[in-house]
């Protein structure tokens, strides 16, 4: 299946959690990360279960230095 | 200063945008004696392992207060808001949409609607705005914990282009008034809070000066001594002078007329 993470396009194989992918970029899901799913949030508590079907769009955040 | 309903103890609220490296940054936090810091959320770049500040934050047990830096609608801004509700396990945030890149000045209908959005969502939502006093009283109507007026644009360093504007939002608000945006140095903050400003916040002149833990420690300064002038009460500006010695038995020591100087009306 193909997913768009973080605006680039990816093609998965199985089953993919958004905590699979918060993982593979983040490591440890760390304090100061965030994701979006289709543009609603995924709470942190929701990230194992939450699992990624095709076309769907993830953005992965975090904390950056900002004004 | 309340805000949020909490008391803190600085009135200097630090940007972390800019700096060129976390030591820099480090210094500038700690000498500016600053209890709240912004930060932002950007996408994760596996292939960029830039270090976070959060960690160094944390460390420092300063107060994060994420920003909604670079959104243009409520409905990005608002969804932000939600996203760093979850990256940081706080209601806080610093409420920014933006009009435009060229100015970055606020989109006052976008900014109020997300500001009402996320008041009922149950944010404590602290909104930069422009110098505009009837959005501010919009803005604390519909229940920000304060009003956040740039004094110019975002990173220009003019200071305050419109102390007026300043004054009238100072007058009206019964929240705090936080200058955001603008500052270039020390004088500027001083300004700020001699006009009645709550507290300032400040990145740019810190962050992209060529000593910016010694200018944390002059806006620091500026503002602990704009604070205390304000409260001391100045003296009104006049256009003649007013001795501070009194005249009252003045010895006579000169010719017997004209001693007083010229008679400009006469001369």
């Amino acid at each position: 299946m193909t997913v768009r993470i973080n605006g680039e396009e990816r093609e998965l194989d199985g089953a993919t959690s958004v905590a699979d992918v918060v993982q593979s970029l983040a490591g440890q899901a760390e304090r100061g990360v965030a994701v979006a799913l289709d543009g609603d949030v995924v709470p942190r508590s929701d990230w194992e279960s939450t699992m990624l079907r095709d076309g769907a769009r993830l953005e992965v955040l975090r904390a950056v230095q900002g004004g | 200063m309340n805000l949020g309903g909490r008391p803190w103890s600085s009135r200097l609220i630090m940007g972390t945008g800019g700096f060129r490296s976390l030591e820099e940054l480090e210094g500038a936090l700690l000498a500016s004696e600053a209890e709240i810091v912004t930060v932002a959320l950007r996408r994760i770049d596996a292939t960029r392992s830039s270090a976070s500040p959060l960690d160094l934050i944390d460390r420092l047990g300063l107060f994060v207060l994420p920003n909604t830096a670079g959104c243009y609608t409520a409905r990005e801004a608002v969804r932000t808001a939600q996203l760093a509700r979850d990256a940081f396990e706080t209601d806080w945030i610093k409420l920014e949409v933006i009009g435009d890149d060229r100015t970055l000045y606020p989109d006052p209908i976008e900014l109020l609607d997300a500001a009402e959005q996320l008041v009922a969502d149950g944010f404590v939502v602290l909104p930069y705005t422009n110098d505009d006093p009837i959005l501010a009283r919009r803005l604390e109507s519909v229940g920000c914990a304060a009003v956040m007026p740039l004094g110019s644009p975002i990173g220009a360093g003019r200071g305050i282009d419109n102390e007026h504007h300043i004054r009238l939002i100072v007058e009206h608000a019964e929240v705090p008034v936080i200058l955001d945006a603008g500052i270039g140095t020390a004088s500027d903050a001083a300004q700020a809070m001699e006009l009645g400003c709550d507290a300032v916040l400040c990145a740019s002149a810190i962050a992209r000066a060529d000593d910016p833990a010694r200018m944390a420690v002059a806006i620091r300064l500026a503002v602990e001594a704009g604070y205390e002038a304000r409260r001391a009460g100045r003296i009104p500006r006049r256009l003649h002078a007013e001795p501070s010695t009194s005249s009252s038995g003045l010895a006579e020591l000169g010719d017997e007329a004209g001693t007083r100087g010229v008679d400009v009306e006469h001369a």
